[in-house]
């Protein structure tokens, strides 16, 4: 009997311990910290100039709460990240994802860069072709020989 | 010789007419995800009788439109007479979608400028409205018979909106 009753004093006291309240959301600071790094990287649409993370709208809230139950749910990144994209399309997303759509807009930068050397190479190249390259005449010859043979003796008397 | 100094003056075009096309655009109209993709289920009380749910299930076999709105919306109010003619001519049932607010507010609002839903849904915490991508109050979708989203207008219709996209879209999506 009295084994029993101290069975059940301790399960009551276990129980007691594990009953407390539950942690507010934001002291958890793993998931705290995988909120931000994702909405970091999302647009707030009500405001389209700031990051999801750093929005005070409405709009911004409702999702950041969305986003904490997604992240207690289990979620990974990326499903978090398709959730969001199922909903407001990639637009929602700061960096676009590489995919015929957006070809233009990752690789278009470095198509005008090799454009840009292409043309600047022919340019230099077709102006090399049209400086004339003028033959020595004999008389051109004696004059160098005349000058270094001069400039030789003027070093000398130095 | 003289093409030559035309260049850079179409370079020039160009970019005026890029900027321009850029200037011109709504960068809060974002095209939605959800075009031609089935209408997110809910089940939610409606506003008039919250007794009742409401879910787009029902709606199932006629075109309808759904239509996102707030009392404490000013854009809405100015869209609303607008949705009252929609409603008046009876094309497409409208469905209400009362987001964020509060029910007597709601309400009061239907009661002041007229009721041109058949009724509403009662979003109390936006989370409908996050399944719906809703980020600008009032937004319009265009449901299909299928229950496959049509149309979506993001800020008040116009009567231009209505006559030149909504009217010919239910009447098409109704033939078929």
């Amino acid at each position: 009997m009295k084994s029993l009753f101290f069975l059940f004093a301790t399960t009551l006291c276990f129980s007691l311990s594990v009953a407390k309240d539950a942690a507010p959301l934001a002291v958890d600071p793993a998931l705290e910290q995988r909120l931000i790094s994702i909405s970091e990287e999302m647009r707030c649409l009500v405001c389209q100039n700031e990051s999801l993370a750093g929005s005070r709208s409405d709009l911004a809230n409702d999702l950041r709460r969305e986003i904490r139950t997604l992240i207690q749910e289990g979620k990974s990144d990326d499903q978090i990240r398709t959730f969001m994209v199922e909903r407001y399309g990639d637009f929602v997303l700061y960096r676009p994802p590489v995919k015929p759509i957006t070809w233009l807009l990752w690789i278009g930068p470095f198509v005008i860069l090799v454009i840009g050397i292409v043309g600047l190479l022919s340019y230099l190249r077709r102006r090399n072709l049209s400086i004339p390259s003028t033959a020595l005449s004999e008389k051109d010859n004696q004059k160098i020989d005349a000058l270094l043979k001069q400039d030789r003796k003027d070093r000398r008397n130095d | 010789m003289k093409s030559k100094f035309l260049i850079p003056l179409l370079i020039f075009g160009v970019l005026v007419a890029f900027l321009a096309i850029g200037l011109n655009r709504n960068p809060q109209e974002v095209p939605s995800p959800l075009i031609n993709k089935a209408a997110p289920a809910f089940e939610i009380p409606q506003l008039e009788q919250t007794n009742k749910m409401f879910s787009p299930e029902s709606m199932k076999g006629q075109v309808w439109i759904l239509n996102v709105w707030a009392s404490w919306c000013v854009a809405c109010r100015e869209e609303h007479p607008v949705l009252v003619e929609l409603a008046k001519s009876k094309i497409a049932p409208v469905i209400g979608l009362d987001y964020k607010d509060k029910r007597d507010d709601a309400l009061a609002m239907l009661a002041n400028q007229g009721n041109p839903y058949l009724l509403s849904a009662f979003d109390a915490n936006g989370r409908v409205g996050i399944d719906y991508g809703v980020y600008g109050v009032p937004e319009t979708y265009v449901i299909d018979r299928a229950g496959i989203i049509r149309f979506k207008h993001i800020g008040p219709i116009s009567a231009d909106v209505l006559t030149k996209k909504i009217y010919p879209l239910v009447s098409e999506l109704k033939k078929s």
